[in-house]
């Protein structure tokens, strides 16, 4: 009996020791940690995505509760919700961000862009881009190998077999940028979503002389410049041979896209052309005043896009 | 041409090495030992072979298809080779039941559930070996008096290994020398004439194996020489000690499946270390780790834990043990 | 037994089809295209325009820098335009494109097959010969051949080493230079040899090529402190560090150049070149490619004009065969693949290699079984299936630790796994990321 005695006793008194000790380390090694990032964290969607630029969505809470303002900082997952409930809890004033998206800008199908070599190297995007100009003849464009695809966190992307280029899945897409960061050619963009998801934008980023840029793919921006000319907004520029949308001042007027000899400018989600009429107030009632931009400038655009026509007409 | 040119970075050739040439050259460097033992055990050793192999093609194939529902790889040889290693490892009067419990631990646990091939850390033939030693001992140490060819598969007598002998005798209080007497001579060992699992026996099979296998530079020399060279330096200094306590390094080597080891199954590409250093380092792990199981342990035998405990040092052996680098700076 | 590195390598297949064959002169084509950028460091910059008229010889882009180099006009006859064309880079690149009319050569340039032995020139006076005739290393990797002259301060030279080994299979055009201008190598090397004030050099020459052994070996005998050393044929040998490791058994350190143990190392084919451009005052307008292959019917070596398009080659080799899978510019393990027959041959190119679709292509890829072969044979004692993960899953700070600058991208690694894993591909990308991040931290 006594055997079994002295053992209990030995081992309370070994671990009402180790507790003591335990209970001063403890205080010792203490590091003080604001409780607000538990809650910020709590209030955070936990995807980890990375999308805010910071490790995983604890950084971005530690970040968040450090800023004297979080106007600059954007959980692109959680979007306005997620921000304004931060806002509140740290107590900032936050003002809704616009919603975005990632779009892929390039069109260069199968059919549009024929390869001229064929890849056999690792399937990776990255090491496809330092090794060479690509299968087809643009140095620019999708190398259609999946990188994009690999890093998306959301199942929001995959690989048309026919065309050969990625597809963002527009509902599952949380804007979080990782694509944009894992594409070698920087050919996605993370773009303003649009209302109704109405985007427009340029479906290419060939830098190239027009000429060259023609004869590698049908749809290739070839800088000709007209739908600078076209929009009434200012809102395209062209640069190396390139334009360029800027979504902040496009108003979805879709002028340019009718002028662009090689299609290169896609309009989303909007209705069909012959609907035209039924389109405008539907603008209106969504973004009122876009609409009313749209019809005041309209009669100025239209000797513009008359002296565009004149001087491609020139240089032809 | 119609055909497209290939663009790929350097470099444009390869050797023409492949998984497939290997396992099957492993595969190749096995039969002297099976050949072996199917003369020495006759038909039960086809039996205990064929079965094992067949289930190991069988719970990879299931295990692949319906499981992981990945690609099926059982063409790459390597469920070949566990399948002959497994049926090496085992007594050949083994029921058939048993036998398919061993293959499919070696191949279900052993193998796929860390991944398949490549990624598996313990050498998957050895841990089907393992579970049925514990599982089923009396089984698995009950070993058949050769008959020649015209053996049976169960109907068979059963003896002890020299290992055992040596192993129970030294328990019961009698002296080596007299022991000695009741095992084969060292070339009886050598040539196989002596009772065991159906591939331990053979120890000239085995080396003839690992011949073929260094000279068609499938493994190095590294892991044997220093699985054998450590065993016997070992045994060597316990005999010198005490001879009359500690058998002589070349019986040692000879018996417990010690060559088989270390020739087949710690050279195991995916459960050994991949630089020189690390693989002697591994190797002399298994040496010594088999001297202290056999001399002190319970078991009479002990390369198959050797085998497997040194198994899972190999992740940490990779990070410490570096190959030397060119031009690396000495400090 | 003969000398060779220390760790790790491999032999392939040699495959020397065109061994046999005599330098033959291609012709000179209608048009040239001269890449801008043939060399390591700052592309040059040009300094003719449209409708300018060039002379054979004529500078036509200056050297932009210390590690840059000059380019020469190889033709004589009019620019056509200065524009981005698709070059052996594999990349849209400025080119100066010149349409050929007759073959009118600058006047100091001596055109005479006559060997002149005397060096009358200064050290200094051959540094900057070398440098104005745009002369880069012409084993593959064209680094500018000044740079590597100009011994840094605090440094010195004691021993010059030529690299005569020629260890990438298919590949005859040194071997053809040592044994037709065996006398104009040595010559070469000896002005290299005044150039770095070194007494002593050494042709590391690998013994799969006995007829050039044999012949400079009796040549050598009318120069002082030329010393011939038969090497072992081993693939990597023709690594800078690993031919210093093979003929004097020193080890350059981790990072370190050449210089640190006292060797410059040039190849066979610049010392050619640096005869040439001291002696007899000709740029570096032309150089000996093979063109070879095993469906070609007609492998063989060519001094060609620098800008001279691929096809040009090929068709002088009996025309592209019907099974060409890839064509490489350069040696089957370190070549690079051509994605066009229009792209031009450069200083840089030593070969075309016209592979076979089934001999070239690649196998797919399988799971790795850690056999440890990548680390058995890679020459700089890393461990290529570690490095290949750490480059796919990011981990640049452990690619550093690891040593991946330290890869020489020879491609042992890949030529030797069995489970066809493209190692080679991934490193590449990991050592181009860790660069830049050393270079950012700088």
């Amino acid at each position: 009996m006594s055997i079994i005695a002295i053992t209990i006793l030995a081992l309370c008194a070994i671990g009402v020791t180790a507790a003591i000790i335990l209970y001063f380390v403890a205080q010792k090694f203490k590091v003080y940690e604001d409780p607000r990032i538990d809650e910020v964290e709590e209030a955070l969607p936990a995807a980890n995505c990375g999308g805010c630029g910071y490790p995983g969505c604890r950084g971005f809470a530690e970040a968040l509760v450090k800023a004297d303002d979080i106007s600059n900082f954007n959980c692109p997952v959680g979007g306005a919700a997620v921000m304004s409930h931060v806002g509140a809890l740290l107590g900032h004033e936050v003002k809704a961000a616009d919603p975005t998206v990632a779009v892929v800008r390039c069109n260069g199908t199968c059919e549009n862009r024929p390869k001229t070599n064929q890849y056999d190297g690792a399937a990776s995007c990255s090491i496809a881009a330092s090794l060479y100009s690509g299968e087809t003849g643009c140095q620019h464009g999708c190398l259609g190998l999946g990188e994009c695809v690999e890093a998306c966190n959301f199942d929001a992307m995959y690989m048309d077999e026919e065309t050969g280029l990625p597809v963002i899945i527009e509902d599952k897409c949380v804007s979080c940028g990782a694509c944009v960061k894992a594409c070698p050619n920087n050919i996605i963009e993370l773009r303003k979503k649009g209302p109704k998801s109405r985007r427009i934008f340029v479906s290419c980023v060939n830098k190239d002389k027009g000429a060259v840029a023609k004869k590698a793919c049908n749809v290739a921006c070839i800088g000709c410049r007209k739908c600078e000319k076209e929009c009434p907004f200012d809102a395209i520029t062209v640069e190396n041979n390139l334009a360029y949308i800027d979504y902040n001042k496009c108003k979805l007027c879709r002028k340019c896209v009718v002028v662009c000899p090689t299609n290169a400018i896609h309009e989303l989600n909007f209705p069909p052309r012959k609907e035209k009429p039924a389109a405008k107030p539907d603008a209106k009632t969504v973004k009122p005043a876009a609409a009313k931009a749209e019809v005041k400038d309209a009669p100025k655009a239209e000797p513009k896009a008359n002296d565009s026509k004149e001087e491609t007409s020139d240089n032809k | 041409m119609n055909t497209k040119v290939l663009v790929a970075p350097s470099p444009h050739v390869h050797s023409g090495d492949s998984i497939q040439k290997n396992m099957y050259g492993v595969v190749f460097a096995m039969l002297p030992a099976l050949l072996f033992s199917f003369f020495y055990f006759g038909l039960g050793a086809l039996v205990v072979t064929l079965t094992a192999v067949a289930s190991c093609y069988l719970f990879e194939f299931l295990i692949q298809k319906y499981i992981l529902k990945t690609e099926v790889t059982i063409n790459d040889g390597s469920a070949l080779i566990t399948g002959i290693l497994l049926a090496f490892n085992v007594p050949s009067n083994l029921p058939i039941w048993i036998i398919m419990i061993g293959a499919l631990v070696a191949i279900g646990i052993g193998k796929m559930t860390f991944g398949g091939l490549g990624n598996n850390v313990f050498n998957p033939a050895l841990v089907g070996r393992v579970f049925l030693l514990i599982s089923f001992p009396v089984q698995m140490t009950s070993w058949p008096v050769s008959k020649g060819l015209t053996s049976g598969y169960i109907d068979v007598e059963t003896g002890a290994t020299p290992l055992a002998i040596i192993k129970e005798g030294l328990k019961s209080g009698q002296s080596l020398s007299s022991l000695m007497d009741k095992i084969p001579s060292n070339m009886d060992m050598f040539l196989g004439n002596m009772g065991g699992s159906m591939g331990e026996i053979a120890g000239a099979a085995l080396v003839l194996g690992l011949i073929y296998m260094l000279i068609r530079k499938i493994i190095t020399w590294h892991i044997p020489v220093a699985v054998i060279g450590s065993v016997a330096i070992l045994t060597g200094i316990l005999h010198m000690i005490s001879p009359e306590a500690y058998a002589g390094p070349v019986f040692h080597i000879l018996t417990g499946g010690l060559l088989l080891g270390a020739i087949f199954m710690a050279t195991d590409y995916v459960t050994s270390p991949m630089s020189n250093k690390g693989m002697i380092i591994y190797g002399v792990g298994i040496g010594v780790l088999t001297v202290v199981i056999r001399v002190f342990g319970a078991y009479p035998e002990g390369v198959s834990f050797a085998i497997l405990i040194m198994n899972a040092f190999v992740p940490l052996i990779n990070v410490y043990v570096k190959p030397k680098r060119f031009g690396e700076k000495r400090k | 037994m003969l000398k060779t590195f220390s760790i790790g390598g491999i032999h392939p297949a040699e495959n020397k089809l065109s061994a046999e064959s005599a330098i033959q002169a291609l012709p000179i084509p209608q048009m040239v295209s001269i890449p801008i950028s043939q060399h390591i460091g700052a592309p040059a910059t040009p300094i003719v325009k449209k409708g300018d008229e060039v002379k054979v010889g004529q500078l036509i882009a200056k050297s932009s820098g210390f590690v840059s180099a000059n380019i020469h006009s190889s033709v004589s006859g009019t620019v056509f335009k200065v524009d981005d064309i698709l070059d052996a880079s594999g990349f849209r690149r400025t080119s100066i494109i010149i349409k050929v009319d007759g073959d009118e050569w600058l006047e100091h340039i001596d055109r005479s097959e006559e060997l002149v032995k005397d060096i009358k020139a200064s050290k200094e006076e051959i540094i900057k010969q070398v440098g104005d005739a745009g002369i880069v290393g012409l084993g593959g990797a064209t680094f500018p051949a000044h740079v590597k002259l100009s011994v840094p301060p605090g440094k010195t030279a004691e021993v010059l080493i030529i690299n005569a080994v020629e260890c990438e299979p298919y590949l005859t055009s040194d071997h053809r230079i040592m044994l037709e201008k065996g006398d104009e190598v040595l010559v070469g090397t000896q002005i290299l040899m005044k150039a770095l004030e070194v007494n002593k050099a050494i042709i590391g020459i690998e013994n799969n090529k006995p007829d050039a052994i044999a012949h400079l070996t009796k040549l050598a005998a009318n120069y002082n402190g030329i010393e011939i050393c038969p090497l072992k044929t081993q693939y990597p040998q023709g690594g800078e560090k690993q031919l210093i490791s093979a003929t004097i058994k020193r080890e350059v350190p981790s990072g370190a150049l050449p210089i640190e143990v006292g060797a410059v190392v040039q190849n066979v084919g610049t010392a050619y070149a640096v005869y040439e451009a001291v002696q007899k005052n000709k740029p570096l307008i032309e150089r000996v490619a093979t063109v070879t292959g095993k469906s070609l019917k007609n492998p063989s070596n060519w001094m060609f004009r620098i800008g001279t398009p691929v096809k040009d080659i090929i068709e002088a080799a009996g025309g592209m065969p019907e099974d060409t899978g890839k064509i490489v510019g350069g040696g089957p393990m370190m070549g690079k693949a051509l994605s066009s027959v229009d792209v031009p041959l450069t200083k840089g190119s030593s070969g075309l290699l016209l592979l076979p679709r089934e001999e070239t292509a690649r196998k797919a890829t399988k799971a790795c079984i850690r056999c440890g072969k990548c680390v058995s044979v890679c020459p700089m004692g890393l461990e290529p299936y570690l490095l290949m993960v750490c480059a796919d899953k990011k981990d640049y700070e452990r690619l550093e630790k690891d040593a991946v600058m330290d890869c020489i991208e020879c491609g042992s690694c890949s030529f030797t796994c069995p489970a066809h894993r493209p190692l080679l591909d991934y490193i590449r990308l990991g050592k181009g990321k860790v660069g830049q991040i050393m270079r950012a931290r700088k």
